[in-house]
């Protein structure tokens, strides 16, 4: 029962896609062909992607990443995250565990948000493209205004969430581990 | 093609050094990897079954009749909603944003477009979700989304 729980939206999803089938075919085929293409891309992507946060787990001190890119790091903090994220390197989903990783190990929030954002928003590939099709002064508009924006959420979450964030990446063995590791920083 | 090559000569390169350091922590970080990759595999397949929906209804021929049908206010709107639902690869994305400023889409509403598209990830929230809890995830996409509507107002003064 608990299998099934687990697996309960995939089944939803599975359920809506015979639905489509049944009365849209052409929908139906169209969503599977998609569904294909992106699971064989994740199906290369994802396994090395956890093992090499799996890496990271074990190998990268606590206060590396502390310093590099925790609460005080400050401005380089801030610039690191954005380096890390416009660099060329694949789908958004692939930044998740690392984003999981990286705030276990302490650092900062705002500086993951920058993180995530330009992963996602402001990728130089991506601004290339949009360059050519939309033009550079709306490319560089977006570009900054998007960057004031991310390290607006980035302190409005900061002082929101703290440390109290649900994070599910690790199993819970190493999860409470962590708890007491924390509870002695704290201190 | 390029990310899968950059991915995995890191990782080869990453284990070659890890192993020689130590076997029993290489084999720690594969068990570590295992057991997320495990508890992570219901979002990933929700996420994928989500982005074939996604694309296969709201196709870019459909999102530009969309956008293209309305005018000013509820234009830019529905752009933002669409713009947050899909998730379309900047390849496509890019080329149909032009299209829409050629036939006559306003600045806020591209941008409005473009900005909740990159910012805003509905298909990716159930992993998201998984990975880095739920209140992070509303949070930053909810967010996002306000901003994203701000941002494209001030592009729309601006340009």
């Amino acid at each position: 029962m608990k299998q099934v729980k687990k697996f309960k939206f995939p089944i939803i999803i599975l359920i809506i896609f015979i639905g489509l089938a049944i009365w849209y075919p052409s929908i139906a085929y169209k969503s599977s062909r998609v569904t294909l293409d992106y699971f064989k891309e994740m199906a290369f992507i994802m396994p090395p992607v956890f093992i090499l946060m799996g890496l990271m787990e074990i190998w990268v001190p606590k206060d590396k990443i502390q310093k590099w890119l925790g609460n005080g790091s400050g401005i380089r903090g801030g610039l690191i995250s954005l380096a890390l994220g416009t660099l060329p390197t694949g789908p958004l989903y692939v930044a998740f565990p690392m984003t999981a990783t990286l705030l276990r190990k302490g650092a900062s929030i705002t500086n993951m948000i920058i993180f995530l954002g330009s992963w996602a928003a402001l990728k130089i590939p991506q601004l290339m493209v949009e360059i050519k099709f939309l033009g550079i002064p709306f490319t560089g508009i977006r570009f900054v205004l998007t960057l004031i924006a991310l390290i607006f959420i980035g302190l409005i979450m900061e002082s929101l969430l703290r440390r109290n964030l649900g994070m599910a990446w690790l199993p819970p063995e190493n999860e409470e581990m962590m708890k007491k590791q924390m509870g002695k920083t704290k201190m | 093609m390029a990310t899968i090559i950059t991915i995995y000569s890191l990782l080869g390169i990453s284990l070659i050094v890890s192993f020689m350091k130590s076997k029993d922590k290489t084999l720690k970080a594969f068990k570590v990897a295992g057991k997320a990759l495990l508890k992570s595999a219901p979002s990933l397949l929700t996420v994928l079954g989500i982005v074939g929906l996604t694309l296969g209804i709201l196709t870019p021929e459909t999102i530009s009749g969309l956008v293209g049908a309305e005018a000013g206010f509820m234009a830019t709107i529905l752009a933002a909603v669409l713009g947050a639902i899909t998730l379309i690869p900047s390849l496509v994305a890019f080329p149909l944003a032009g299209s829409l400023v050629r036939s006559g889409a306003t600045v806020v509403t591209i941008s409005a477009f473009v900005t909740t598209l990159v910012m805003v990830g509905f298909v990716t929230a159930p992993m998201e979700i998984r990975i880095l809890g739920k209140k992070f995830t509303l949070l930053r996409n909810g967010l996002g989304f306000l901003a994203a509507l701000i941002i494209a107002l001030i592009m729309g003064v601006i340009l």
